[in-house]
């Protein structure tokens, strides 16, 4: 296999925490001494007092989380790229505080979220998993008809989190005549949809509520109990952004309740423990946090990586720098 | 107007069935066992003078001669196939559908299951609730939709809806019709061997018709490809069923998102163990909104008929 072959000690030396898919680790093998603990008998921090503390960079997988502990026992660290987009698994404060550099996927990945979200959003309305699970138990022919879904086309629907992701959802769903309202850390003036500071108004307002925004402190929760019932008895809620961001309990309740009318989540609060009341219900759409999973991005996502770090050890800025 | 006799054909909506009732002498067909169809239509044919059909069962040759006094037949679909046109017209019987007010479920249904059978979705779902997240880690990797070629067969009203909405999603459009359309700038294709040869995602968008019938066969599915992906929303008879079932088992044809089929609601088991596909009960246009428009257009022409007006949405 690539990643066992003897590496040349010239390349420069490249810390991961985590294990990566094969094509990664075979890739970057080709480019940097790799140190990898998980091939180690020792415990991390000593894997890391022994062997990484004049590691310059750090390359994060799988969204392993990025301490004060951890960057304690790297003193040379000098640049961190995630694999993500999402950084809410990294210590941004203490990287700025020790003049660590942080970089992610940038938009590589934004395309496939925003066709996840949209995919999910339909599957949600049209009961698409579940027509195809009745389908396949042999209910159409036992059972006969299945019941009727909702149409997508002309809906409201309403996006927290207006960025990359967020803007791309949008820009589908405007094919479907669907009338696009946002909620964002602040206006944005270029785009043609309506702005709502509040993101209860935001709900009563909209028949589905998309979110796409980042986990910060602001963001925890930003889905609670109000939202909900402002969302009300035929609203949806698709979530394709971290588990967090929305009250999990609550929403179950809602969903047992029927006080909203389904849900599509690709992200929870403990994956990937996903709470069991979900298991049976019919109106929701579970997914295993995929949103950004396809073959297609990885050959990209690659590149930007090696892009990234190139720039760091050429004293250039960062090609897709993430700030505290 | 007690004695206006209409028949409806099988349950197809509440809503209509209550309406019809209400409006009309309501004959419902499938309330008559199989083997005393025939008797049943005989009894009533003398106040028959509507039929209300749907894409399970329409006005075929033996019904409309049956039913002497036939003056209309209002399918509850946009489809006609289950209507022998030739006899309707040969007896001067008016035709109507539904059209137009279905247009954008049956478009919304057709990307979703594109992005349904590329991402996995339904495959994820059940990976999540049976625990195997928990157990295996993460799914695959799958397929992206953004930026991939969509060839389409059948520019009409469904068709441009469908182009309209993969447009948004990078999608270039290809598509193949019985005649080039001067208003769009999407490539056509005069034969759908190259346009499947030349698309990532085939989608079937056009009426069944005696050329039509069969026209995804091995040799499309072949050309589409083992990376390629049939998205089928027109009817079970556009593509041979048989030869899809293979390709899709030997890996020849890479995924399917199918709507209908051959013999519905009969759908070949050998697709169930499959995960490369997304299987749904002819749902295109069942949404409670949809169904609504469309019961109330039936409702709407039988009406206009009736009182010698001007019919909304005639075929003949």
């Amino acid at each position: 296999m690539a990643g066992d072959e003897p590496q040349s000690p010239d390349l420069p030396p490249l810390l991961l925490l985590r294990k990566p898919i094969a094509f990664l680790l075979s890739s970057l093998s080709t480019r940097f001494h790799l140190l990898k603990p998980w091939e180690s008998p020792l415990p991390l921090p000593a894997f890391l007092s022994a062997h990484a503390t004049t590691v310059q960079a750090l390359l994060i997988t799988g969204l392993a989380p990025v301490t004060a502990v951890i960057l304690d026992s790297l003193p040379s660290l000098g640049c961190i790229v995630t694999t993500s987009v999402g950084v809410d698994h990294i210590d941004l404060l203490e990287c700025a505080r020790r003049g660590v550099a942080v970089a992610n996927a940038g938009s590589v990945f934004s395309d496939d979220a925003a066709d996840y979200a949209v995919g999910l959003l339909i599957d949600v309305l049209r009961r698409i998993s579940a027509a195809d699970g009745y389908l396949r138990q042999g209910l159409w022919t036992l059972a006969g008809d299945f019941p009727l879904g909702s149409k997508l086309s002309g809906k409201r629907i309403g996006i927290i989190g207006l960025g990359s992701i967020g803007s791309r959802v949008a820009k589908r769903l405007e094919a479907f005549s669907c009338t696009i309202s946002y909620n964002s850390l602040t206006m944005k003036p270029s785009v043609p949809y309506k702005f709502y500071p509040n993101v209860c108004d935001l709900a009563s307002n909209n028949d589905a509520l998309i979110v796409c925004c980042a986990l910060t402190s602001k963001t925890h929760h930003i889905i609670n109990k109000e939202v909900l019932s402002a969302l009300g008895k035929q609203g949806i809620i698709i979530n394709i952004g971290r588990g967090a961001l929305v009250d999990e309990e609550e929403l179950i309740k809602c969903l047992m309740n029927g006080d909203i009318k389904g849900a599509g989540l690709d992200v929870f609060k403990n994956e990937p423990l996903v709470p069991k009341e979900l298991f049976s219900m019919k109106n929701v759409v579970l997914s295993s946090h995929s949103a950004v999973n396809t073959e297609e991005n990885i050959l990209d996502l690659y590149q930007l990586i090696i892009a990234n770090f190139e720039a760091f050890f050429s004293g250039t800025p960062l090609i897709s720098p993430v700030s505290a | 107007m007690e004695t206006l006799g209409v028949l409806l054909t099988v349950p197809m909506d509440p809503y209509l069935e209550e309406e019809l009732d209400r409006r009309y002498n309501l004959f419902r067909l499938w309330e008559a066992p199989l083997e005393s169809r025939r008797d049943f239509l005989f009894t009533h044919a003398g106040s028959i003078r509507a039929l209300v059909g749907n894409t399970n069962a329409g006005a075929d040759a033996e019904t409309i001669d049956a039913l002497p006094r036939l003056e209309i037949v209002s399918t509850f679909s946009v489809g006609l196939d289950k209507i022998d046109l030739d006899k309707c017209l040969e007896r001067g019987i008016r035709v109507t559908n539904t059209p137009d007010v279905l247009t954008d479920d049956v478009a919304d249904l057709a990307i979703g299951l594109a992005i349904a059978v590329m991402r996995r979705i339904p495959q994820v779902d059940r990976f999540v609730r049976d625990g195997s997240w928990k157990t295996k880690g993460d799914y695959k990797l799958t397929t992206k939709l953004s930026g991939k070629t969509v060839g389409i067969i059948g520019l009409g009203r469904i068709g441009m809806a469908i182009a309209k909405r993969a447009e948004a999603f990078g999608c270039p459009i290809i598509y193949h019709s019985r005649s080039e359309k001067p208003d769009t700038n999407y490539k056509y294709y005069s034969n759908v061997l190259d346009l499947a040869a030349n698309c990532q995602v085939l989608i079937v968008a056009c009426s069944l018709t005696t050329e039509t019938r069969h026209i995804v066969n091995r040799k499309i599915m072949d050309a589409l490809g083992p990376k390629g992906v049939l998205i089928n929303i027109g009817r079970g008879l556009h593509v041979d069923e048989p030869e899809l079932v293979k390709s899709l088992v030997e890996g020849r044809l890479g995924g399917a998102g199918i709507d209908v089929f051959e013999h519905e609601p009969h759908v070949p088991e050998e697709l169930f163990g499959l995960d490369n596909v997304v299987l749904v009960p002819h749902v295109g246009s069942d949404t409670m909104e949809t169904c609504r428009a469309m019961a109330d257009l039936v409702l709407q022409n039988l009406e206009a008929h009736f009182s010698s007006k001007p019919l909304l949405t005639p075929v003949l």
